[in-house]
């Protein structure tokens, strides 16, 4: 129960497309993160899936039926808003009850489930309040529990923590993970943070412009990202991706030549790689560090982050800025000359039309 | 107490009084006396013997000549403070008056007539509330079957309004369709169209309609105020979509979700129509007074009418019964004012 197939989904608004041809597999009891940046469409995918946009072409099945033309009411999901969305006249338990109430449900059994649902998330105290005397992270809880409640086929979960301070998000995002390994249940979850998202899914589905550039394990998202774009999303802080044309590509290394004319050599064995092609080469901060031999890249200091383990160097070489991080603390400062190092783990390398080429 | 003195005498500068604290007195009890001096004026001249309300200058407070019945002479007489040459003042009573020259009496030696210039007096007269102009109307005129018409079409009225109003401002807000913005313009271009205008064609639907001389000729045509629509609407914009978006997953039909979602959280703006639409309707005249001929169904402002006859107005009766038709109003603005300053919606939200 909980599987969600969707089939070239497409939604537009007049001459607006805002999803093209998504297609998207969801299996029963997966949490699935969207995650992409602003306007990507992932909110708008979260709420074809709830059925509060009707999509104008392909097919939606939950569990194998089609529900392209299914009110949102019959679909059996359950969402949790951004904003929590709670009934600001209704108290906690109102709140909880209304969606049981409407599907005609005895008032035993309600009682029953929302008892239930206040044990597991620990509001039954507040029961009786309504949702404008609560902080926001028990409004938040609220909001979870009116889903819970209904015992749904899928959750569906737009942004919940963005409403929360920094270290309340830490901490509700273990309990849904936890939620989600005690209730099985399929959940779906949209974000712009691709920290919840890592933590947070069995898969991630990468979205830009309306489409999907690539689904898959958080870990292999990261290892071994389908173009620059994921490659650029996905790890903090982003990849550093160095550009310039191919001089010489021979058995297992190729010479690119940066924007500044300076030449590098790149251990990288590639396929199909033509001299003279324009390349990207994408290398993750956590790779780069200082040069302990005096060989490497000469770069410029621009700015440090000290965070006390490790050190988040802004540096500038070949003409591009690039990052690095250093483990424990470094006296450096700006405008210093340094040398920065590879630690030859697997780089990524893209073509010039931002796929993978290696 | 010494707070509420504490609060009314503190000042801007702290000590001494700074240009703004006068000009803010100065304002306000300006503005206190616009707004409230009609209204009182109305109250105490309700109480005014009709020879009273007829005099000039008008005064604020109800008064009386003091009379006196004196040896000699039939009718009681009027009592004057008189001045006389020697500067003295005596209380005299007159008997008439000739020119300037008034012939007065003093009360207690009837026989000699002193004859005093008409500036050298002035009348006893003390302060009496001449509450016969609140008891004849009840004893006379059909007050309760007025007030009890007027009750039911302003109470029925306004229920409908709410209802009527609130539906098309939850379309108006709430679904997207085509012409939407068309019609919501149409219903505020209608609020350019005054009754004058439409008077006659109304008139013929309702006499078509066999409305004429009925209680619902008044109210029906109404109910749908172009006003209500726009103020519930531009609050019901203010109501996150995303609320009624839970409420769709929640299986909340439409229905529920306007009448459990929105009318609850609409309150405050449903408030601020109540008290317009009592007010309107409660002080409706023109219309009622075409559609209502027959006697026992005016309501109070048509009632009110039979007083101002074509030659002779009974003023004390119609400021008497004027105050008494304006008590409701003010107590419903008294009782549902809070709700227009409380606003419950939004704070579920973030």
């Amino acid at each position: 129960m909980g599987s969600i197939t969707l089939t070239n989904v497409q939604k537009s608004y007049g001459a607006v497309h805002v999803l093209h041809d998504i297609n998207l597999d969801i299996r029963a009891g997966e949490f699935v993160v969207f995650v992409g940046p602003s306007g990507c469409g992932k909110s708008t995918l979260l709420r074809v899936i709830a059925g509060l946009e009707k999509i104008t072409g392909g097919e939606l099945a939950i569990d194998g039926k089609r529900v392209n033309e299914v009110s949102a009411a019959d679909r059996g999901l359950a969402m949790v808003f951004q904003s929590y969305a709670l009934y600001p006249h209704m108290s906690v338990r109102q709140n909880l009850a209304f969606g049981l109430e409407n599907s005609g449900m005895p008032k035993a059994e309600i009682a029953e489930r929302i008892g239930e649902a206040a044990r597991m998330l620990e509001i039954e105290q507040y029961m009786e309040r309504r949702p404008g005397q609560l902080s926001g992270g028990q409004r938040q809880r609220v909001a979870i529990g009116r889903a819970i409640v209904r015992r749904p086929t899928a959750f569906l979960l737009d942004e919940p923590l963005s409403n929360l301070d920094a270290e309340l998000r830490v901490s509700t995002r273990a309990e849904i993970a936890a939620l989600h390994d005690r209730l099985k249940s399929t959940m779906i979850y949209v974000t712009h943070d691709q920290v919840e998202a890592m933590t947070l899914a069995n898969r991630i589905v990468v979205m830009r412009a309306g489409k999907i550039e690539q689904v898959g394990a958080p870990l292999d998202l990261y290892n071994n990202p389908a173009n620059r774009f994921v490659a650029g999303f996905i790890g903090a802080p982003h990849m550093n991706f160095i550009e310039g044309d191919v001089v010489e590509s021979t058995g297992g290394t190729v010479v690119i030549k940066a924007a500044n004319g300076e030449q590098f050599t790149a251990p990288v064995p590639l396929n199909g790689v033509t001299t003279g092609e324009r390349l990207s080469v994408g290398i993750r901060p956590q790779h780069m560090g200082l040069s302990e031999t005096g060989r490497g890249l000469p770069a410029k200091v621009r700015l440090v982050e000290a965070l006390g383990s490790e050190t988040v160097i802004h540096a500038e070489a070949l003409g591009q800025k690039l990052l690095a991080i250093v483990p424990g603390q470094r006296h450096l400062s700006a405008g210093e000359a340094i040398t920065l190092a590879y630690d030859g783990a697997p780089i990524h390398v893209f073509g010039a039309n931002g796929q993978r080429v290696n | 107490m010494s707070r509420v003195t504490q609060f009314i005498f503190r000042r801007r500068g702290g000590k001494g009084w700074h240009w703004t604290d006068i000009a803010t007195w100065v304002w306000l009890i300006g503005g206190l006396i616009i707004m409230f001096g009609p209204a009182v004026w109305l109250a105490l001249s309700s109480f005014k013997t009709p020879a009273a309300l007829a005099e000039f200058p008008p005064s604020i407070l109800p008064y009386v000549s003091q009379q006196a019945t004196v040896q000699g002479y039939d009718k009681p007489l009027t009592l004057f403070n008189a001045t006389m040459p020697d500067g003295s003042t005596r209380v005299l009573a007159e008997v008439r008056r000739v020119g300037t020259v008034a012939q007065m009496v003093d009360p207690k030696a009837p026989a000699e007539i002193i004859k005093v210039n008409i500036n050298q007096r002035t009348p006893v007269r003390s302060v009496s509330f001449s509450t016969e102009n609140y008891v004849q109307p009840f004893l006379h005129f059909d007050f309760f079957r007025y007030l009890w018409n007027s009750v039911f079409v302003t109470v029925t009225a306004t229920v409908i309004t709410l209802v009527v109003n609130s539906m098309a401002a939850f379309a108006l807000s709430k679904y997207e369709f085509k012409g939407r913005n068309a019609a919501m313009l149409v219903i505020l271009a209608t609020l350019m169209v005054p009754l004058s205008v439409i008077l006659v064609p109304l008139y013929s639907i309702i006499s078509t309609l066999g409305l004429f001389n009925n209680l619902w000729g008044v109210i029906l045509p109404t109910v749908a105020t172009p006003t209500g629509v726009f103020i519930l609407r531009q609050y019901m914009l203010t109501i996150p979509d995303e609320l009624i978006d839970a409420a769709r997953m929640d299986k909340a039909s439409e229905w529920q979700i306007y009448w459990r979602i929105v009318v609850p959280l609409t309150a405050p703006a449903l408030a601020v129509l109540a008290i317009f639409s009592v007010v309107w309707r409660w002080n409706d005249f023109l219309w009622p007074l075409i559609v209502l001929s027959r006697r026992e169904l005016y309501t109070l402002q048509v009632g009110l009418n039979i007083y101002s006859g074509e030659l002779n107005v009974q003023w004390h009766f119609i400021l008497a019964m004027t105050v008494v038709t304006m008590i409701p109003v003010v107590l419903v603005f008294i009782f549902l004012q809070r709700f227009i300053t409380t606003g419950i919606a939004g704070t579920g939200l973030k």
